[in-house]
């Protein structure tokens, strides 16, 4: 059985996506990429320098990866939606994250601007993936909204701390029509496959890997873990226990009735 | 409540934490959780955490690498007119001082914006002296009207303007504002401006928070280092930024760490702030406002600039010159503001950041009233 994610009419293979944020060198970002096997990548359009190619990560970026531009600094709607047509204008696709931050201190997603903004870029025809807060009733209405998929925070971003958001997130996949693609929070490949193990449908690195002493290698650690978490998933792990049930303490009188 | 009045507040605080006693064990723990307290802020900042530096500069690292990765935004200032009408002891452009006054004519503004945008930097400072008659709102609009077309963010340091000009100048283009307070302590800043609208000290304090009312995307505050006893000094400009961040958390927040310069008239530093020291105030801050930006300026030394990198620096200038028309217009005429110590070129601060394993960022906004 071939397993693919679709997204904005495209089949996806890999089912991890890579942040550009954070890199020593973008001379790093081909390896990165190549070595997550990744097929989506975003790019923060305040990072990108169209009047110097040296400047311009765009540059860096093999041809057949999707770019999807993020709207980064927007502080609401207004702002997401000018980011998302001014990269559509300069050749970037269709594709787009919403990142709407009003707080920067936590740089928490603000999911009723970002709701705003993902209606008014779907009907514009953009492949609209927003970054949320993980609630499931913003993640309905954005799918009312035309969104391509959610990407809810598995922990405040750059923090590295893990699934600390899984309960909710675990709600949203379970309730969730669209693809719940993890963003922002996972720190370890472990926690990129606890994620696939739940059933998201992807997840999406920047911090873990671009901080690491060895990008290169932390993106390809990360690729087996995505693999291994979503075969996992198809797999359908055992339910845990608690403890061992060799015999049935509180039942077993039954079958001694009998 | 206006920062004028927390500061009142924290002026009492300080008083009472000045009397604490403050044990190794105080000190881990100020490093290991003392975001957002500040208590622990100031704990950072005493004398008996200097012991710990090594252990604030592990920490402070590891925050800045979460938060800001592996990146320093680069940018320079461009200096418009030294005309002024106050008298601060310790500047250049004190208006008793005879130096040539000059002011660039917008043809000028745009041979300077050629040569700097020839570098490569899509970030610009400018910078103005106080002086309705020379450099009004009304200049400043036009400068930033000719500078535009060249960069990707524009910032401003000049004198405290209202909410409403603030709001002109986002409308023109402005996307940033950085005024230093230069001193905290009110009666000290009284004997050091001696004349003009700067003695309003009050007028000066809240004028980054009339910026965020009016919706300035960055804000960057400091106090200058030298002019009064560093320690409280820092601990106000930590309470500034965090005041800052409360009440703007769209804004993103920036602190300047600049050590009084000799410049003109050979003033020289009250209560001087050793680079040891400068060290302490960037490691405490970095741990107390994680996510705050923290610039260094080329007053400081080639060679000490990239060590303050890895440990919390976000923001660096280059290819600095803090004389009027200094980057084509009349270079090396003019001594500018103050003398700076690192006068290396864009191209030479980009490379030795790249080999220290750094990305130098030169474009981190995009002006979205243009079109690519």
């Amino acid at each position: 059985m071939e397993d693919f994610l679709e997204i904005g009419g495209v089949r996806l293979r890999s089912r991890l996506f890579i942040g550009t944020g954070k890199f020593s060198d973008y001379g790093l970002i081909p390896k990165v990429v190549a070595a997550a096997e990744t097929e989506v990548v975003t790019v923060a359009l305040r990072r990108v320098d169209f009047d110097n190619p040296a400047e311009n990560m765009l540059e860096y970026l093999p041809k057949e990866v999707i770019v999807m531009p993020n709207t980064s600094g927007a502080r609401n709607a207004e702002e997401a939606v000018r980011i998302a047509r001014i990269a559509r204008e300069a050749g970037c696709g269709n594709w787009v994250k919403i990142e709407v931050i009003s707080d920067q201190r936590y740089l928490l997603p603000d999911n009723f601007e970002t709701l705003k903004a993902t209606e008014i870029l779907a009907k514009e025809g953009f492949v609209v993936l927003p970054y949320m807060s993980p609630d499931l009733m913003a993640a309905k209405r954005m799918e009312d909204a035309g969104a391509a998929a959610v990407m809810p925070l598995g922990a405040p971003i750059g923090t590295n701390r893990g699934l600390k958001t899984k309960e909710l997130i675990e709600i949203m996949i379970s309730e969730s029509k669209l693809p719940v693609i993890v963003d922002a929070g996972i720190g370890r490949p472990s926690q990129a496959a606890e994620a696939m193990e739940m059933g998201a449908a992807a997840v999406l690195v920047n911090t873990a890997v671009a901080t690491a002493e060895d990008p290169v290698l932390m993106a390809e650690a990360f690729r087996h873990a995505v693999s291994a978490g979503r075969k996992a998933f198809l797999a359908g792990p055992g339910a845990t226990r608690k403890y061992a049930e060799a015999s049935s303490p509180l039942t077993g009188f039954l079958q001694e009735l009998s | 409540m206006a920062f004028y009045h927390e500061l009142a507040i924290y002026r009492r605080e300080l008083a009472r934490l000045q009397g604490m006693k403050i044990t190794e064990d105080r000190v881990r723990k100020a490093i290991e959780n003392g975001s957002y307290h500040p208590e622990d802020f100031w704990v950072l900042l005493s004398p008996e955490a200097d012991a710990y530096l090594e252990a604030m500069a592990r920490r402070a690292r590891e925050l800045t690498l979460q938060h800001f990765g592996k990146t320093v935004q680069l940018f320079t200032p461009l200096y418009l007119s030294n005309y002024c009408i106050n008298r601060c002891i310790y500047c250049g452009y004190n208006a008793g001082h005879s130096i040539a006054r000059r002011k660039l004519s917008l043809s000028e503004v745009e041979e300077e914006a050629r040569a700097i945008a020839a570098t490569g930097l899509k970030h610009i400072l400018i910078l103005t002296g106080e002086s309705p008659e020379h450099s009004p709102v009304a200049y400043i609009k036009d400068c930033v009207a000719v500078l535009r077309p060249y960069f990707s963010s524009i910032s401003m340091e000049v004198y405290p303007l209202s909410a409403e000009d603030y709001g002109k100048l986002i409308a023109a283009g402005v996307d940033g504002m950085t005024l230093f307070q230069e001193v905290y302590d009110e009666a000290v800043y009284h004997r050091l401006h001696l004349a003009g609208p700067k003695q309003d000290f009050r007028f000066r304090l809240e004028a980054p928070e009339r910026a965020g009312k009016a919706g300035m995307r960055t804000i960057g505050i400091g106090a200058l280092l030298g002019l009064n006893d560093w320690r409280s000094e820092a601990f106000f400009t930590g309470m500034h930024a965090d005041y800052l961040q409360r009440n703007f958390p769209a804004a993103e927040v920036s602190v300047s760490l600049p050590r009084l310069c000799p410049q003109t008239g050979n003033f020289q530093p009250i209560s001087p702030v050793s680079e040891r020291q400068l060290v302490q105030i960037m490691l405490a801050i970095r741990i107390y406002l994680p996510r705050v930006g923290i610039t260094i300026s080329t007053r400081e030394r080639q060679g000490f600039r990239e060590h303050l990198v890895g440990l919390g620096v976000t923001k660096m200038s280059a290819g600095v010159s803090t004389a009027v028309g200094g980057h084509a217009v009349h270079c090396d005429e003019d001594p500018g503001q103050f003398q700076i110590s690192d006068r290396r070129s864009v191209a030479e601060i980009y490379r030795v950041i790249t080999e220290m394993g750094y990305k130098p960022v030169l474009k981190d906004w995009h002006d979205m009233g243009l079109t690519v």
